[in-house]
């Protein structure tokens, strides 16, 4: 039987990276978007520039589930090389629209599955005046005319789209429009009542935007206001910083003069990178890197420095499957350990985890007051997901009457006012220490910055007792970082519960879906969404409520789990790791799977 | 004698510079380095290379990364802030502080292990950026910290106590020719005489500034064998010119043979004024430079003195087209967009 769904289905798009086939598959999601239909998009792309297999995922979905779901109701084959895999992968009773420009011959179909034919090759080659290159990128509008017709949403939708995406290029917009018309008239006369997937408007998106978190966390280093940027590109963290270059061009430069008032440079390497961010937050500005797991493996002696000499600094990273090279272009949240105990010796960095585009707007902004109040590294860690797909979420907000949060940075006048200024000394009973810039004060204020061991007066010093009573006093700030950064999010399940759920980052949105899920099922758990390291109190009371905690999380050694285990000093017995690592963002139906086996095991038990 | 403290009095009859500071208000904390070092010396030649041009000290900010050489910012200039950060990447923390406050004064202070070894990345990096700043390598061929190891700068044959190095040299000048550096001389820490203008005309310059100071480690490589002994550089020493610093409208203070004098007007306006000792040495051309530099290197002599300049040279600001306001001045009026902004943008993205 045909899978028959209304809003409720899953497209995948199977192309070759470098065909264009991106900005029609973006215009495949964004038109649903426009029907009032929540979707939710994914890319799974090779690292290369041209010739491999990509995929684009795009789940629609009425009630609002943004995660994965698992599986493919329909699938646009237009990859030869990966015919046999993407055949395999749709789910029985779904759909197959590939090229019927020549007859299937040797490729393997299957029985239980319906084919959807169009000839895109035959009919991009009717369209008049183009040339090779367009003809192959027309193909992939050519699929989404048919598509429209055979999913049932509206052209004109597509067409305004296209028309905001060519504006003032009325030629182009016109071939577009042809491609799309071709195809929607092709499955109108040829395949009508075939497909029972469908889209119908609806009103379910709201005033939400489709965003990606790179994009966002960048505008939100522009209202942060970050004004140094340093970066060496690695993927997946590139277009963060691109994104920061393209919102200061947009936002940040003088009207009247036409001058930057920002600074991006390329640096040689991740290690420069990072020294400059150093360097800058030094004399005073925001400034931050955005790099992946490998770029923070080479910072490392970088953030030792500033944790210990006490200077705030801001760095994205956005994980990807490591280690090593690793999978460069898939997800993971695999370097939590890496870098909340970067660098050598006894050290502990503050990390803040965005669950989506929006958060990481917010706490991209959010971390240039973490950094200069605390002034100390702080670690945005999103990942490729969160970063590089699209997401639906509510409209970025800021608050004009908000100040950024400086930090503790004596001034002149403070100085001439005879305020005793002791570069590492803890006159407030926070363990924050004040600063100066250079250049404050002529005669008061300096003082020697330096990652050799050193006293409350930031002098040289070999002498133990100044040594301990700085890393006592590192320690004690570490404590006042509990209370500055995002506290959990907890969300207490209808019923009374032992049960408990603790997760964090870009897992949130199939975590979601999962806890709606075991719910009508009869399973219900409280769930902690951890949104920062050092814990708040509220983590540990969260896991003395509950007899036994799953903790989800998309890496293979448990890394969240052991970061808790070995803060809090809790019992390892109490926790049920999830563990999802493949490179793919996890699906709600993996977690819904691996908590209801082992609370109905339990259940079970109890009541034999 | 680093166990004395520096003793607090001032004589009140000190003489002040004419913006109220006494030499001694740019000297630092007592060296922690051997008795002889050419560090030491190099260090003397910034505190009166400061205190004569005038600067205010808050108005510099020094930096270095790790080894002798850079635990001297400690040595001069107290009253400036300084950052002795991590070994090779003092380039890339000097870079970072000078995005964020174009109006200072930057130096740098590495050595040549932090220089051409661990750092030459960061060092070839940020002299092709055109950063405004002057880099000073203390040069003398070994690691003292770690007693006495060859460094990357160590003349092919060079011998140590236990060691013959087999490994070719790298001459830091060259790649700052090489690189695009606006300013490149070469001096050694035992001819205040050539240093100091050599050092002021660095300081003024609006761009990169390059010394490479062969500065001779009295411990490890002083040694007859060595080429970068106090002997050797004094015996090999081909300077091809001597700066004689001049502010605009100073009296000049020495007579010279005609025709050998060059003025060279620098983009603050003041004037370089070169005592050409080989009249044929040309500091405008930067590949006769390169060549005149290799030639003499092979015959085993030391060419020093201000080797190449570009008079209008611009730095990495220009090239950003940053503000004049320096960035860390700038607060949430200037920087952040707001919230009228932001709806409209949301609307792009639905």
């Amino acid at each position: 039987m045909p899978i028959a769904a209304t809003n409720d289905f899953v497209v995948k798009f199977a192309n070759i990276n470098g065909s264009g086939s991106a900005s029609a598959n973006e215009l495949f999601a964004r038109s649903i978007l426009r029907m009032g239909v929540p979707v939710a998009s994914r890319n799974i792309f090779p690292s290369n520039i041209q010739g491999l297999p990509t995929w684009y995922e795009v789940r629609v979905s009425g009630d609002g589930w943004l995660g994965r779901r698992g599986g493919v109701d329909l699938m646009v084959a237009m990859n030869p090389q990966t015919w046999d895999k993407d055949i395999g992968e749709i789910e029985p009773g779904g759909y197959l629209l590939y090229d019927s420009t020549k007859p299937l011959t040797t490729q393997k179909t299957r029985e239980d599955i319906t084919l959807l034919g169009v000839p895109l090759t035959t009919l991009s080659n009717s369209l008049e005046g183009t040339i090779p290159r367009e003809r192959q990128l027309l193909r992939n509008v050519i699929y989404l005319g048919a598509l429209s017709s055979l999913l049932g949403f509206e052209t004109s939708v597509v067409e305004v789209l296209i028309k905001e995406q060519f504006p003032g290029k009325d030629k182009l917009i016109k071939l577009n429009m042809k491609a799309i018309e071709l195809g929607h008239d092709y499955a109108e006369k040829n395949l009508k009542g075939l497909c029972k997937l469908k889209v119908v408007r609806s009103d379910k998106v709201g005033n939400r935007i489709f965003i990606g978190g790179n994009d966002a966390a960048g505008l939100g280093c522009v209202y942060g206001g970050a004004t140094v940027c340093a970066w060496y590109p690695i993927t997946p963290s590139t277009s963060l910083a691109e994104a920061f270059t393209a919102h200061c061009k947009a936002y940040r430069v003088d009207p009247q003069t036409k001058e930057n008032k920002f600074a991006i440079v390329q640096a040689e390497d991740e290690i420069a990178a990072i020294g400059m961010v150093i360097g800058a937050n030094w004399n005073g500005a925001r400034a931050f890197t955005a790099t992946s797991g490998p770029g923070i493996s080479l910072m490392q002696e970088f953030f030792g420095l500033a944790y210990y000499a006490e200077i705030p600094a801001v760095v994205f990273d956005i994980q990807r499957g490591g280690p090593s090279t690793g999978m460069p272009t898939r997800t993971q949240q695999s370097d939590l350990l890496l870098a909340a105990y970067a660098s050598h010796g006894d050290t502990k960095h503050v990390l803040i985890f965005p669950q989506d585009p929006k958060e990481s707007f917010e706490f991209a902004a959010q971390a240039f007051d973490l950094a200069e109040r605390l002034q100390t590294p702080v670690f945005v860690m999103m990942d490729l997901d969160i970063g590089m797909n699209d997401w639906l979420v509510d409209p970025l907000q800021w608050d004009d009457s908000r100040a950024y949060d400086r930090g503790k940075v004596m001034t002149a006048e403070e100085l001439d006012a005879g305020k005793l200024f002791a570069r590492y000394l803890d006159v407030d009973g926070d363990a924050i220490p004040y600063r100066t810039l250079p250049g404050t004060h002529p005669t008061k204020g300096t003082y020697f910055t330096r990652g050799s061991s050193h006293n409350a007066y930031a002098v040289y010093s070999e002498s133990g007792k100044d040594y301990t009573d700085v890393m006592q006093r590192l320690l004690r700030k570490f404590e006042t970082a509990k209370s500055l950064v995002p506290a959990p999010v907890i969300r207490a399940a209808k019923e009374e519960t032992r049960w408990g759920v603790i997760y964090f980052g870009s897992t949130s949105v199939a975590m979601d879906e999962a806890l709606d899920s075991l719910e009508k099922q009869g399973l219900h758990l409280d769930a902690c969404r951890v949104r920062a390291f050092p814990f708040a109190d509220a983590v540990t009371d969260f896991i003395a409520a509950h007899d036994q905690v799953f903790v989800v999380e998309q890496n293979r050694d448990a890394q969240l789990l052991k970061l808790i285990v070995n803060e809090c000093a809790i019992d390892p017995a109490r926790f049920i790791s999830i563990l999802h690592y493949d490179g793919a963002p996890v699906t709600a139906r993996f977690i819904i799977s691996a908590i209801a086996e082992r609370m109905t095991v339990v259940r079970k038990e109890a009541a034999e | 004698m680093t166990y004395i403290a520096k003793p607090k009095f001032v004589h009140p009859g000190l003489k002040k510079n004419s913006v109220g500071f006494t030499h001694r208000d740019y000297e630092g904390r007592i060296s922690t380095l051997c008795a002889g070092c050419g560090h030491d010396s190099i260090s003397a030649a910034l505190i009166e290379t400061f205190f004569e041009l005038d600067i205010q000290p808050h108005r510099v900010a020094k930096f270095s990364g790790i080894g002798c050489s850079s635990k001297t910012p400690d040595y001069f200039l107290g009253q400036s802030h300084g950052f002795n950060s991590v070994h090779g990447r003092m380039p890339s923390v000097l870079t970072g502080a000078n995005l964020a406050n174009r109006d200072l004064i930057y130096i740098g202070v590495s050595g040549d292990g932090d220089s051409a070894s661990i750092g030459l990345g960061q060092f070839a990096h940020c002299v092709r950026r055109g950063l405004n700043m002057t880099y000073i390598c203390e040069n003398n061929g070994v690691y003292g910290l770690t007693k006495g190891q060859f460094s990357a700068t160590a003349d092919k044959g060079s011998r140590s106590k236990t060691a013959v190095n087999n490994d070719q040299p790298i001459d830091l000048v060259g790649m700052a020719l090489l690189l695009g550096a606006t300013y490149v001389g070469r001096s050694f820490s035992g001819d205040k005489k050539q240093l100091v203008p050599l050092l002021k005309g660095a300081i003024l310059h609006k761009g990169m500034a390059v010394i490479d100071i062969v500065s001779p480690c009295v411990q490890f490589n002083n040694s007859p064998q060595s080429t970068k002994s106090y002997d050797f550089v004094r015996e090999h020493n081909d300077a091809v010119n001597r700066i004689d610093f001049i502010v605009p409208r100073a009296e000049i203070k020495a007579d010279y043979e005609p025709g050998t004098i060059t003025e060279v007007r620098q983009h603050d306006g003041s004037i370089l004024r070169l005592n050409k000792l080989d009249p044929a040495y040309d500091p405008h051309d930067r590949s006769k430079a390169m060549a005149y530099l290799q030639e003499r290197h092979a015959a085993g002599e030391v060419v020093t003195g201000l080797l190449y300049i570009e008079e209008n040279a611009d730095d990495l600001h220009h090239h950003l087209n940053t503000a004049k306001t320096p960035l860390n001045q700038l607060n949430e009026k200037a920087l952040c967009p707001g919230s009228a902004k932001l709806a409209a943008l949301n609307d792009e993205y639905r």
